[in-house]
């Protein structure tokens, strides 16, 4: 074990700026999700507040997927080698969710 | 004029068999990417087969003051899930959900904490944030089965539903859910419920197997024998991915 040598960075302010990027997605994605806590129990239910849902999950999925793992920060082609395939999810939900209407036009409708 | 001069004694980079790293990403974090991508459409299949069951099943429609459990309509999920531990009887809708929810978001933090310290070698503090994901992946599995339990049981009253047994409609009381009968609504939001919740819980599960490995290595000098603490990175990748999904799990199963 005595081979095991520690190269350890003796800048103690090395990655301060990245720890401090880090602290603030945190309470960034803190403060959303209690804004969502805030409109579950406050607003009318309806379209408006599934929609303002649906925009607030993928601002706090930008920063999860942005800043924790990194993307926001790798090489164009890596960016969009992840991104441009989401699209067959987004054709998912419109092919499935049209599909869904129409069984329950067929059954109840 | 030839096109390429080589010095004698240099090796040239070799543009295939790994020669040199595509989109400056490591094999390895490369392949951790195309994974999570292939995991995603797994995951977004659940999620949006649960709307399709959703958008196929009547809504409720009144007041939502008045609900109540019935297979005639889908639940509203913030009447589903609003117990939490020791606070017996008490309605507090979402509140432990959303307790989850932080648990995870704060055991993201210390991952990519532990990611940064692990680009300066420092294996003390890859040791100590490793912990602290580890017990918050702990911690999370254990809310998520004490969710289950709870769902399982019901409610002490339970509720009447008229279902079909053997061609006959019958009314009973049922308590709880399992994957034929469900006292909170129709059996197939019990079903998704266990599917989606269960796959997730299974990669939180797979999570910190792993990183239990990576916090193992670190303490054992692994890494720094290595001479790179990257395989901290691969493993945070995935890690995030799991908190990731679970965003979306809580906005379209229990908040919409």
């Amino acid at each position: 074990m005595s081979e095991v040598h520690h190269i350890h960075n003796q800048d103690p302010n090395a990655g301060a700026e990245q720890r401090k990027a880090i602290w603030k997605t945190f309470w960034i994605l803190s403060a959303i999700t209690s804004l969502e806590f805030l409109i579950a129990f406050t607003m009318h239910h309806g379209v408006l507040k599934v929609g303002i849902f649906i925009v607030l999950t993928i601002v706090k999925a930008f920063y999860i997927v942005g800043e924790f793992m990194h993307l926001k920060h790798e090489t164009k082609s890596l960016i969009w080698s992840i991104l441009v395939p989401i699209i067959f999810v987004a054709w998912l939900i419109l092919a499935l969710l049209l599909e869904g209407q129409a069984i329950f036009d067929a059954i109840f409708g | 004029m030839a096109a390429h001069v080589t010095t004698p004694g240099t090796v040239e980079p070799k543009y295939w068999m790994g020669g040199i790293e595509p989109m400056k990403a490591s094999y390895g974090k490369l392949m951790m990417w195309f994974f999570l991508i292939s995991d995603t459409f797994t995951f977004s299949a659940l999620l949006v087969a649960y709307g399709t069951q959703r958008f196929g099943f009547p809504a409720f429609t009144g007041d939502r003051a008045d609900f109540t459990f019935s297979n005639l309509y889908w639940p509203i999920p913030e009447r589903v899930y609003e117990s939490v531990p020791f606070l017996h009887g008490i309605s507090l809708p979402l509140v432990f959900v959303g307790i989850m929810t932080f648990i995870l978001i704060a055991s993201s933090v210390t991952m990519v904490l532990a990611v940064e310290a692990g680009h300066r070698m420092d294996r003390a503090n890859v040791e100590k944030y490793m912990l602290w994901t580890i017990l918050g992946g702990f911690t999370f599995l254990g809310c998520q089965a004490w969710e289950w339990s709870h769902f399982i049981h019901g409610t002490e009253s339970g509720s009447v539903m008229k279902v079909w047994e053997n061609g006959v409609e019958v009314s009973k009381t049922i308590f709880g859910a399992n994957l034929t009968e469900n006292q909170y609504g129709p059996p197939a939001f019990a079903d998704f419920f266990f599917f989606i919740t269960g796959f997730h819980g299974t990669h939180v599960f797979s999570g910190v197997i792993l990183n239990i490995l990576i916090f193992f290595r670190s303490a054992t000098g692994f890494y720094d024998k290595r001479g790179s603490y990257e395989m901290v990175e691969k493993v945070g990748l995935y890690w995030h991915f799991v908190d990731l999904v679970w965003v979306f799990v809580f906005t379209f199963f229990y908040l919409v």
